[in-house]
C-alpha cells in the first residue's frame, strides 16, 4: 500500500469508529435520559406511562410505612403529594421531612414505583433539584445554598 | 503559631513555584546552564515547604487545635487518631493541600531522578510544572485556605462526616491524586517538547515510566474507591456512573491510551503528534476532574463545600492549562516530524485501534458526564444520565477493545499478519467459547449477553498470555528451553501480559456479580430466617455497642448451609453522635471469589430489623482484576529499559523477533 493508501485506511477506520459512537451516544441519549420533575408537575402534566423519571420533594411525615420487603412514602413539595413504593432498603440519610430523589416509573394508578431511592448526603447537602423546586415552590427553609 | 508557620510555608512554596515556572525557561531560552539549574533546587525546596505545611495542618488535627476552622468543622476530640490524620484530607481545603504535596513530590522526583535528561528538557518539565504548582498554590492561599483561624475558639468540633471515617479514607484520596497529579509530568513532557518543537523516541521513553506510575495509582486508587464504596454505603454495588467516579475513569482511559501510543512512539517514532495531545488530554481531564469534583458543580459526598468563588477559580485554572497547552499545540504540533510508516494490520496498527477506542470511549463517558451540566446550565432543564446510558455507549466499546487485546501483541511491528496471530490464539478462543457455553447452560439460557462476556473475559484472560507461550515456544520446545526462555524474557512483557490478563479477570467479575446477582429483603425478627442463594441468613441476636464516637446497632447473622452453620455474620448500623448521622456497616462473609453481603435497613419499634443479603458470585474479581493490572504496570516499571530516568540501555541487547 502507499503511504496515501495506508492513510486513507486509518481515516476510513478511525470515522467508521466515531460514526459508530457518535451513533450510540445519540441513541442512548434519546432513549436513557431521565428528566426531573416534583409531585406539582407531575400532577399537572402527568408523564405518558412507562417514562422513567426522577421525583424530588419532601417525605411527608408521618408518610413511611414497610410491609416485607416493599416500602411506602409521600413525596410533597407544599402543594401535592405523591405516593411512592419502593422495594428495597431506603439509604441511611433518607428522613420524614427531608428531601429525597426516587427514580422510577409514575402508574396509571398515580403511584411512583421507585427503583432506587436517594438522599442528601450530609447535613448540609440536599439533593439539588430538590433544592431548586422548594424555592420554586417558595418553601425552601435552607440557608445560603 | 504552628499553624501561622504552616500558612508561611505555603507562601514561600509559591514563591519558589513562580521562580521553578520562570527563571529555568528563561535560561533554556539563552542556553544558560546555571539558570537552568534554578529548576531543580525550587523543585526540591517547594516540596520541603508543602511538606512542612502539610505537617503543620496534621499537627493541628492531632492535637484538636480547634482555633483552626479547618478542624473545628472536621475533626472531634473523640475521633479515634487515624482518622485524626486521615481526616487532613477528609476536607476540601486539607485535599486540595494534599493535591499540591503530591504535585511537589513528583516534581522533586523529576528533579531528583531525571539527572541524565538532556539540561533543556529538564529545564522546561520543571517550568511547567513550576506554573501548575504556582496555580494551585495561589488558589490554596486566595481561596481555599486550610490554616484560617477561630476566635473564639469552640470547645469542640464538628466530627468528620462519618461515611469518611474508614480506612479507605487512608488509602483511597492518596493513590487517586498520585494518579491524577502523575499525569501531570506527562503534560509538562509534552509542553516542554511543544516549546522546544522537536520529540524524539528518547521522549517517549522518559515519559513512559511516569506515565506508567501514575496509571498504576490511578487504577489502584479507583479501584480502592469502588471497593470502599461497595461496603460503605450499603448498597452492594461497585460502579454507579456517578460524575465523579466518571471524572476518574476519563483520565483513566485517556492515560491508558497514552501507555500505548507511547510504545509506538518509543519504538517506531510514529503517531508523535498523537501522543503529544493524549498527554495534554489525560491532565486536562484530571483537571478537569478535579474542578468537577471540588467546585460544588456536583453535589455528592466527594464535594465537601459549596462556594461559588472557588469553582470559578477552579474553572479559570482549567481553561488556563487546557485552552493554553491546546493552543500551544495547534501551533507547533506541525512543527513535529513525522516518523515511521506502517501497514493497517500491524502492532502500530493495533495500538491505533487502542487508542481509537480508548478515546472514543473517553468521549462517550464526557458527553454523558458534562450534558445534564450543560443543559442545566444553559436551558435550565434537568436531566440524569444514568447507567442505562453508560452500558449503551461505553459498553459496547470497551468489549471490542477487549476482544481485540490479545491480537496486539502478537502482531509483529511495521508489518503483522492477522491470521498468523489468530493461530497462535484458538486455544484461549476455544476455552472462551467453552466458558461462555458453560456460562449460557448456567445461566439457563436467560440472556446471550452475560455468557458472551464470560467468553470474552475467557478470551482475553487467557489470550494474554498468547505471546508469552509463543515466544517462549511453549509445548513446541522441551519444558527446559520453555523456562529458560520464559526467564529471559523483558519484565515489560510479562508485564503486559498480567495488566490485560487483569481487565478479563475484573470483566468477568463485573458479569458474574452484575448477571448472577441474587438479592432478598426481608423484615426479620431474632431467630427467624430466610434463604438467598442456597443459603438458610438467621438472625440469631441484635444489640447495642458502643464505640469511640459512635454508637452501633448490631445483627449477628448465622449462614446455614444444608442446615449446617458455615459463617457468622456481623451487620451494623452506626450512629453519630455529633452529626447524627447513621452509615451502614454492611456484614460480608467470603466464599472463595464470592461474596454473601448483609447489609440493615430499618429497625422497627416491634424489635425487627429489615434486612438484605445480596448473593455477588466472583464479586471479588472486580477488584483482584485491577490489582493484577497494577501487578502488571509494576513489572514493567521495574523493567531495566523503562526504568525511571534511565537513559539508554547500558549496552544493546539482540531483541527477539517480535
Amino acid at each position: 500500500m502507499t503511504r496515501k493508501g495506508r492513510r486513507l485506511a486509518l481515516i476510513a477506520i478511525a470515522g467508521v469508529v466515531l460514526a459508530a459512537s457518535a451513533g450510540l451516544v445519540l441513541s442512548a441519549l434519546n432513549d436513557t435520559i431521565v428528566f426531573f420533575s416534583g409531585p406539582t408537575e407531575l400532577v399537572q402534566t402527568p408523564p405518558p406511562p412507562d417514562k422513567r423519571l426522577r421525583l424530588g420533594g419532601l417525605v411527608e411525615t408521618g408518610s413511611v410505612a414497610r410491609s416485607g420487603a416493599s416500602v411506602r412514602f409521600e413525596v410533597t413539595d407544599g402543594a401535592h403529594k405523591i405516593p411512592v413504593v419502593f422495594s428495597g432498603l431506603l439509604p441511611d440519610l433518607f428522613r420524614e421531612g427531608q428531601g429525597v430523589i426516587a427514580e422510577g416509573r409514575l402508574g396509571a394508578d398515580g403511584v411512583f414505583t421507585a427503583d432506587s431511592v436517594l438522599a442528601k448526603h450530609d447535613e448540609t447537602y440536599m439533593p439539588k433539584e430538590v433544592a431548586d423546586t422548594l424555592k420554586k415552590q417558595g418553601t425552601w427553609k435552607g440557608g445560603t445554598n | 503559631m504552628i499553624a501561622e508557620a504552616g500558612h508561611y510555608a505555603l507562601v514561600l512554596a509559591l514563591a519558589l513555584a513562580l521562580i521553578q515556572g520562570t527563571v529555568p525557561l528563561w535560561g533554556a531560552r539563552r542556553g544558560d546552564p546555571v539558570l537552568m539549574g534554578v529548576a531543580g533546587g525550587t523543585a526540591l525546596g517547594q516540596l520541603l515547604f508543602i511538606g512542612l505545611a502539610f505537617a503543620a495542618l496534621t499537627t493541628a488535627y492531632v492535637a484538636s487545635d480547634f482555633s483552626l476552622l479547618n478542624v473545628v468543622e472536621n475533626s472531634h476530640s473523640a475521633k479515634p487518631l487515624i482518622y485524626k490524620i486521615t481526616g487532613v484530607w477528609g476536607n476540601h481545603e486539607g485535599s486540595m493541600l494534599l493535591w499540591v504535596l503530591i504535585l511537589a513530590l513528583f516534581g522533586a522526583t523529576v528533579a531528583a531522578f531525571g539527572v541524565n535528561l538532556p539540561m533543556r528538557l529538564r529545564a522546561d518539565v520543571l517550568a511547567v510544572q513550576g506554573w501548575v504548582g504556582t496555580a494551585f498554590l495561589l488558589y490554596l492561599l486566595a481561596a481555599s485556605n486550610p490554616f484560617t483561624r477561630l476566635d473564639p475558639a469552640p470547645l469542640e468540633g464538628r466530627d468528620l462526616n462519618p461515611l469518611l471515617q474508614d480506612i479507605g479514607l487512608a488509602v483511597h484520596p492518596p493513590l487517586l491524586y498520585l494518579g491524577y497529579v502523575g499525569f501531570s509530568i506527562a503534560f509538562a513532557f509534552a509542553v516542554a517538547a511543544l516549546i522546544e518543537g522537536r520529540i524524539d523516541a528518547a521522549w517517549a521513553r522518559w515519559v513512559r515510566p511516569w506515565t506508567l506510575a501514575a496509571w498504576l495509582f490511578l487504577t489502584l486508587g479507583i479501584a480502592m474507591g469502588s471497593y470502599w464504596a461497595y461496603y460503605e454505603l450499603g448498597w452492594g454495588g461497585f460502579w454507579f456512573w456517578d460524575p465523579v467516579e466518571n471524572a476518574s475513569l476519563m483520565p483513566w482511559l485517556a492515560g491508558t491510551a497514552l501507555l500505548h501510543s507511547a510504545l509506538v512512539m518509543e519504538k517506531r517514532e510514529a503517531l508523535k503528534v498523537w501522543t503529544v495531545l493524549l498527554a495534554i488530554l489525560a491532565f486536562s481531564l484530571s483537571l478537569l476532574g478535579t474542578f468537577l469534583v471540588r467546585s460544588g458543580v456536583l453535589t455528592s459526598v466527594h464535594s465537601f463545600a459549596v462556594d461559588p468563588a472557588r469553582g470559578l477559580f477552579i474553572l479559570v485554572i482549567l481553561a488556563v492549562f487546557i485552552g493554553g497547552s491546546l493552543a500551544l499545540f495547534a501551533l507547533r504540533a506541525g512543527s513535529l516530524r513525522q516518523g515511521g510508516l506502517f501497514a493497517p494490520v500491524s502492532r502500530e496498527g493495533a495500538l491505533v485501534l487502542n487508542n481509537l477506542l480508548l478515546t472514543t470511549a473517553t468521549a462517550t463517558v464526557f458527553v454523558g458526564t458534562l450534558y445534564p451540566l450543560a443543559l442545566e446550565a444553559l436551558t435550565g432543564g434537568k436531566i440524569s444520565v444514568g447507567a442505562p446510558y453508560f452500558n449503551a455507549t461505553f459498553g459496547p466499546l470497551a468489549l471490542a477493545l477487549l476482544v481485540a487485546v490479545p491480537f496486539g501483541p502478537l502482531l509483529a511491528w511495521k508489518r503483522g499478519d492477522l491470521y498468523w496471530a489468530a493461530q497462535r490464539l484458538w486455544v484461549a478462543a476455544g476455552l472462551a467459547l467453552a466458558g461462555g457455553a458453560v456460562a449460557l447452560y448456567l445461566d439457563g439460557v436467560t440472556s446471550v449477553l452475560a455468557p458472551f462476556c464470560v467468553a470474552v473475559a475467557a478470551f482475553v484472560i487467557i489470550g494474554s498470555f498468547a505471546e508469552l507461550a509463543e515466544r517462549t515456544r511453549l509445548f513446541r520446545a522441551p519444558l527446559g528451553e520453555t523456562l529458560r526462555r520464559l526467564a529471559g524474557l523483558p519484565r515489560s512483557t510479562w508485564g503486559a501480559a498480567f495488566a490485560h490478563c487483569g481487565l478479563g479477570l475484573a470483566l468477568l467479575g463485573i458479569t458474574a456479580a452484575t448477571a448472577w446477582n441474587a438479592e432478598r429483603i426481608e423484615l426479620l425478627r431474632p431467630g427467624q430466617s430466610f434463604a438467598v442463594a442456597g443459603m438458610d441468613l438467621v438472625l440469631t441476636e441484635t444489640g447495642v455497642r458502643d464505640g469511640p464516637n459512635y454508637q452501633d446497632f448490631v445483627a449477628r447473622f448465622a449462614v446455614r448451609e444444608g442446615g449446617v452453620r458455615t459463617a457468622t455474620v456481623e451487620s451494623a448500623k452506626r450512629v453519630f453522635a455529633v452529626r447524627q448521622m447513621t452509615t451502614t456497616e454492611a456484614g460480608l462473609v467470603t466464599f472463595g471469589l464470592s461474596q454473601l453481603y448483609v447489609s440493615l435497613g430499618e429497625i422497627g419499634n416491634d424489635g425487627s430489623v429489615a434486612v438484605r443479603a445480596e448473593w455477588k458470585p466472583l464479586v471479588l474479581l472486580i477488584w483482584i482484576g485491577p490489582l493484577v493490572m497494577a501487578f502488571g504496570g509494576a513489572l514493567s516499571l521495574a523493567d531495566r529499559r523503562l526504568r525511571v530516568g534511565a537513559p539508554r540501555p547500558a549496552r544493546r541487547r539482540l531483541q527477539p523477533a517480535e
